[in-house]
């Protein structure tokens, strides 16, 4: 049996998760091809016109899948049982969305349900698929704790790696403020990663911190932020706000929760320059070379500036 | 005793009057109602609002400076499952951004499984609540809420036929000024049978099949004419019944969670978020009932009914149905709505002429 996975939306945060999970139980995985013209545009052609970005390239990235495997794997996922701490509604419609989107076009569904407040949580939802997969019990439940141990190594290590990072980087270190499957999207957070590098800026990935110490720290910025993700970020940037030189904030257009938590962002960082990106589906990254060359300029004067000031003090 | 509170809450349709009933009979608060929506209502809530955040977003904003203008000092904002779960702490830091000095009532604050912090949250801002008080004017403003849905309803199935041009909205007028006035249940209850029988004996000529529209949508733009530039009267005075089932009392107090789910299994499995249940619900509903079409509503960029999208699509192709779909932003222009409604109409009528003679 092949299971296919969709290279978008939450495949960037539980890729790890996922494929060692399947793997363990001995079922191939094919995942969708990194993001291109063709999945971008079949994606548009799919959507509904308003829905977002990451969600248009989501269902041109399932579409690309059809006939490649037996089930593609959609999960629902609402929350994680916190109070607060949901995803956004988005999430908990995906399996419905491709189901319908797709329902003339023979395809199958693997899903799963994870609703922490209702009572089914990561691993519940992770053993129920055993049934549509004809797995045991005991097979299912070792792969899914293989699994997380390999999760919990491979964020361990993004993390260290980025701390060594931002302690030993030369140049300018740039926080990178966005959803997984925003910054780690060819089409949407490629180019910028690209372009900061080869301006000799350091990207510092917000995604990449200890996200449970991120979620704490979230609260010194905001009390009722309802959105696990949104919250992490924020923790994350007052993490590594004394350590970097600007933030970027980036979405795609038009992100419901990024629409609010950015503004309060805005509003109550103060002290650092900040870039606010918006990807849309027509221009791309086109245009967002110049931002952030001026960016990385206005960086530049304001730290000589204040190197100035400081030697004529 | 400490000066009185004057607490406001951006308008929604007209729920200010039960709003205030509950304010100032419950929380023995004054209530301040925003003067009536206005394009400076949405110019100055889109100015100092992000971009790409939803309408209700603008508005609420709009009202609030409105509010505050008129002398209100005490804010309220309601907590929701989607965004709006966020309105209340970016409203009040942006106010606070302008140098507004006001407090805030932030639901949001509140757990929703636990009633009981609702009242904490009030009781911060005053210390003297009573919980007898508040829990009688409470019940009051639900059976008011819940009069003014079941007027409201029959209204939006009649208005189209109204023999003398007028007369459902003037009765309408009274029959909030009398709410506003009421002062026990009791009062309530013989205030809303009286107008109800009066409504009903408005002269109305309904032709013996008349087209029959079913509106569904996005909680704040399907209840608030004003978000959604009247579409409701305007398709109901080219000659419609129109129908909603999306109301206060429906949604909040009569929420029929488990059978919802159960009726729209085959098209969604799991519930998508806020309001697209109840969508999709209503949608399959007025499919099977032979509905002449179905009017979607929402705020531009509203996700959970983004994504109840494609299942209407599907609903549409079943039971071939045609919806016609409303997409608000603060630059909506009123032509362009009229021009679409019009020709939804005409093509409603054409599909049951042709429906009739074939």
């Amino acid at each position: 049996m092949i299971i296919g996975i969709p290279r978008a939306l939450l495949y960037h945060r539980y890729h790890c998760l996922w494929e060692t999970f399947f793997e363990h139980l001995n079922l191939q995985v094919v995942v969708s091809r990194e993001t291109d013209k063709a999945i971008l545009e079949r994606g548009g052609v799919c959507a509904i016109d308003e829905a977002c970005l990451s969600s248009k390239i989501y269902l041109g990235h399932v579409e690309s899948l059809l006939g490649r495997c037996d089930l593609v794997f959609v999960p629902r996922v609402s929350n994680f049982g916190q109070r607060d701490n949901i995803l956004c509604t988005k999430f908990e419609a995906l399996p419905d969305i491709v189901s319908n989107t797709f329902r003339h076009r023979g395809i199958k569904l693997l899903d799963c349900n994870i609703d922490g407040r209702q009572s089914e949580n990561e691993l519940s939802a992770f053993m129920l698929m055993r049934k549509k997969l004809g797995k045991k019990r005991f097979q299912t439940f070792y792969a899914y704790m293989l699994a997380k141990q390999a999760e919990k190594l491979e964020q361990d290590s993004l993390a260290r790696e980025q701390e060594r990072r931002l302690e030993e980087a030369e140049g300018l270190k740039l926080l990178i403020v966005g959803h997984s499957y925003n910054v780690y999207d060819k089409f949407i957070g490629g180019p910028i990663l690209h372009y900061l590098k080869a301006l000799g800026a350091t990207p510092i990935i917000a995604d990449r911190v200890d996200r449970k110490r991120a979620l704490s720290r979230a609260a010194e910025l905001t009390s009722t932020m309802p959105w696990l993700f949104n919250r992490e970020l924020t923790g994350a940037v007052q993490e590594c706000r004394e350590k970097v030189d600007g933030l970027i904030l980036l979405s795609a257009f038009p992100c419901g929760p990024d629409s609010l938590a950015n503004e309060i962002l805005l509003r109550r960082v103060s002290g650092l320059p900040t870039l606010n990106l918006l990807v849309d589906s027509q221009e791309g990254a086109a245009g967002i070379e110049t931002r952030l060359e001026s960016f990385i300029d206005i960086i530049g004067f304001r730290q000589a500036a204040k190197t100035a000031k400081e030697a004529s003090l | 005793m400490t000066k009185k509170r004057k607490v406001t809450f951006p308008h929604f349709g007209d729920y200010c009057v039960p709003i205030e009933y509950l304010m100032r009979q419950g929380l023995d608060m004054d209530y301040v109602t925003p003067p009536p929506m206005s394009k400076r209502t949405l110019e100055l809530g889109s100015k100092y609002s992000p971009d790409y955040v939803c309408a209700p977003f603008k508005i609420h904003l709009g009202c609030y400076i409105e509010a505050i203008e008129k002398g209100a000092d005490t804010l309220l904002q309601t907590g929701g499952v989607c965004r709006l779960g966020f309105y209340g702490e970016l409203h009040e830091q942006i106010l606070r951004d302008l140098g507004y000095q006001v407090d805030f009532i932030n639901l949001a604050m509140a757990n929703y499984s636990k009633p009981y912090t609702f009242y904490r949250e009030f009781k911060k801002i005053n210390p003297d609540l009573s919980l007898p008080k508040v829990s009688g004017a409470l019940l009051t403003t639900i059976r008011m809420v819940e009069s003014m849905d079941a007027a409201d309803d029959y209204i939006r199935r009649n208005i189209g036929f109204e023999q003398e041009e007028g007369a459902f909205d003037r009765l309408r007028a009274d029959f909030l000024n009398s709410l506003a006035l009421v002062e026990s249940q009791k009062e309530l209850r013989y205030l809303a049978g009286n107008y109800m029988k009066r409504f009903k004996a408005i002269p109305v000529l309904k032709p013996k099949r008349p087209l029959r529209v079913g509106v569904v949508g996005e909680y704040y733009s399907v209840m608030d004419p004003f978000s959604n530039h009247y579409i409701e009267r305007e398709m109901a005075k080219m000659g419609a019944v129109v129908a909603r089932w999306m109301n206060i009392s429906n949604s909040l107090f009569h929420y029929p969670k488990k059978e919802i789910q159960a009726r729209i299994r085959g098209y969604a499995r799991y519930n998508m978020g806020a309001t697209s249940m109840a969508t999709i619900e209503r949608a399959l509903r007025f499919a099977k009932k032979g509905y002449d079409g179905i009017i979607h509503i929402k705020s531009f960029g509203c996700t959970p009914e983004t994504d109840a999208m494609p299942v209407l699509q599907n609903i549409s192709a079943d039971y071939k149905i045609p919806i016609l779909y409303f997409s608000f932003d603060s630059q909506t222009a009123d032509a362009g709505i009229q021009t679409r409604l019009e020709a939804f109409y005409d093509m409603m009528t054409m599909r049951k002429g042709a429906a009739a003679t074939g």
